[in-house]
């Protein structure tokens, strides 16, 4: 009957440690987005959204962030499309031409290798290929910096997404005498909810990527002009006005943090919304 | 069927073949040439991607060769003198602030990770369906906007709160809790900042590993009397132990390589820490904080190559490592 008791106690001791735990991990990411949001609508305002930096910006004066979150938005947007580029064959491949090999298992081990790897690598690895091609920091070298960062995120996503796909679908596709290619349009047709998703999930990650962009992309107070000029971006933004000793320009990066927090979280939104509406549509 | 007239135009476009290509069997041939092309194409994509990491490491080798050749490497790697301008480049602060500040934040993040991921995976699927999406959006957030939070809130509780506080009484007798730097910015806060960014990734993919476990181990266990707790800590966590270390691991090398939100609150003082309060410069950060001025003097770009080249190397051994050892767990369950 004791050792009933301990048990018992044990189980409860146990089940309440988890539950707090996991309750203060919540609290702290509650605080996060409250704070940062309660901070952020301070200073927030109409101008800060519409406007570039105008002279004096970092003084206290007039101006905004528009530049910063065209940039950021472009680059995702640049280094999405470059990426989707890549990892469309990478899945295709894996999918509609090679079964169940050892070669598949070490492309998917390289992928999930290179999603381990700091932006901060990437950035600097772009940054030597940027020498190479005598490129300056520019829209360009963000976006190819950054479209390696999201290449292992969007390939791997999109093959978890290709790999749900029942077997049979397959088969039935090529005893109906398709070729591999044909096969292969017909399982991105059926993946597409997944593949959405997986493009969102990686152009939020871009958003908010600020390592691999800081040398390549650079920072500028002009709106995006060139893709061979520097560019701004919202994380950047946030680390430069957060750095300035005025705390006016500091509220600023409050503000800034806020836009980029909301922004990366409406697609993190988007992306789940996405598999539920358009899931509908799938055969499984 | 039979008379459908199949229109491509492409290089086979030529007199000749173009009439061969109208019939049935002209189709079925640049059918089969396209799939070939795109085979071909396609094998070659995936490569040079899955090539990517090695790629890498080459480039920064080349780019960090002057340095490493011209050096001894256990100088390089354990020397804390660090002085761009004389030419003496010691890696020694920044490993040990790298290391130091990702064990703190392993420390704190995984015993919460643990118990949380046991929790979703093990206690139900209401449970798992409300704090699942919470903690992909604890992912999702990016890395300058845990910095912030840091800065506007860790720094202070530690300069005000903990510090002194834990300054006035342990720090006085035991030297690794010694409150010498009153500015709040250090190896604690950077190890808070640097667990909550952790977490999120040890408790999906441990989640993962335990769903792996299957369940008709969980019955058997629970059929011979065990507690939901016993099963779990028997049978379940028995059976994924591995799977466990390897998120432990995957985490630690996912911390090791963060680099604006640490950067923003540990400090960047060039010493090794000799208190929890004291200032660190992790490897990341030293990277990203002089980038600009690489460039004008001599070495200095090929020492922060250096410092990226490590980063790569230990975060490929690490992720390697805990990669295979997932692959063979989710193998077995498939």
């Amino acid at each position: 009957m004791n050792r009933q008791k301990r048990r018992r106690l044990e189980e409860a001791i146990v089940k309440w440690i988890m539950r707090g735990s996991l309750l203060i991990v919540v609290a702290v990411l509650g605080m996060i987005v409250v704070s940062i949001t309660w901070k952020g609508m301070g200073a927030l305002s109409w101008q800060m959204l519409t406007q570039a930096p105008q002279g004096g910006f970092y003084l206290g004066k007039e101006g905004g962030i528009l530049n910063a979150i065209t940039g950021s938005l472009l680059l995702a947007l640049g280094a999405t499309l470059l990426s989707l580029l890549l990892a469309v064959p990478v899945v295709i491949f894996l999918h509609a031409y090679s079964g169940r090999s050892r070669w598949v298992n070490m492309v998917r081990l390289a992928l999930d290798v290179l999603w381990g790897i700091p932006s901060i690598v990437y950035g600097a690895f772009g940054f030597t290929l940027m020498l190479l091609m005598g490129l300056r920091a520019s829209l360009l070298g963000g976006v190819i910096a950054l479209a390696l960062v999201e290449l292992p995120i969007l390939a791997r996503t999109m093959d978890e997404v290709l790999r749900m796909i029942p077997a049979e679908l397959k088969e039935t596709t090529r005893a109906l005498g398709t070729t591999r290619l044909e096969l292969a349009v017909i399982l991105l047709r059926q993946a597409i909810p997944g593949l959405v998703t997986a493009v969102l999930l990686a152009f939020g990650r871009g958003i908010g990527d600020a390592a691999s962009v800081l040398f390549t992309a650079g920072y500028t107070d002009n709106m995006p002009q060139s893709l061979l000029r520097p560019v701004a971006s919202l994380p950047l933004a946030v680390f430069f006005q957060l750095n300035t000793p005025l705390p006016e320009v500091q509220e600023r990066a409050y503000a800034s943090a806020l836009v980029l927090m909301m922004l990366v979280l409406v697609f993190s939104l988007l992306a789940r919304l996405s598999m539920k509406v358009l899931g509908k549509y799938v055969i499984r | 069927m039979e008379n459908t007239t199949y229109k491509q135009t492409s290089i086979l476009d030529v007199p000749g073949i173009a009439g061969s290509l109208s019939t049935r069997e002209g189709h079925r041939l640049w059918r089969h040439w396209k799939d070939m092309a795109a085979e071909h194409s396609m094998r070659l994509v995936t490569t040079c991607v899955s090539l990517l990491a090695l790629v890498m490491g080459a480039v920064l080798l080349t780019r960090a060769w002057p340095i490493l050749s011209s050096r001894p490497l256990a100088e390089l790697l354990f020397s804390s003198t660090w002085h761009p301008i004389r030419g003496i480049f010691g890696f020694g602060p920044f490993i040990a602030g790298s290391l130091m500040v990702t064990l703190l934040a392993m420390l704190l993040a995984v015993p919460f990770a643990i118990f949380s991921a046991i929790y979703l995976a093990e206690y139900g699927q209401a449970i798992r369906a409300t704090f699942k999406p919470v903690i992909d959006m604890l992912a999702s957030i990016p890395s300058v906007v845990y910095g912030l939070w840091g800065v506007l809130f860790v720094v202070p509780f530690i300069r005000d709160v903990v510090g002194v506080w834990i300054g006035s009484t342990l720090g006085k007798s035991i030297p690794f809790l010694a409150y010498n730097n009153p500015t709040g910015y250090g190896l604690l806060a950077g190890g808070i900042v640097l667990a909550i960014m952790v977490f999120p990734i040890i408790v999906s993919v441990i989640e993962e590993v335990l769903r792996t476990v299957p369940q008709g181990m969980r019955e058997a266990s629970l059929a011979l009397g065990a507690t939901h707790w016993e099963t779990t800590k028997f049978v379940i966590l028995r059976k994924a132990l591995p799977g466990v270390i390897a998120a432990i691991v995957l985490g630690f090398s996912r911390a090791f390589g963060e680099t604006l939100a640490v950067m923003m609150v540990v400090g960047n003082v060039v010493q090794i820490p000799h208190s929890l309060f004291d200032a660190a410069y992790p490897l990341p950060a030293l990277i990203a904080n002089n980038y600009g001025e690489m460039m004008s003097i001599p070495m200095y770009d090929a020492a922060l190559m250096g410092a990226a080249l490590l980063l790569l190397i230990v975060v490929l051994m690490f992720n390697i490592g805990a990669q295979l050892i997932l692959a063979r767990l989710t193998e077995r369950a498939s």
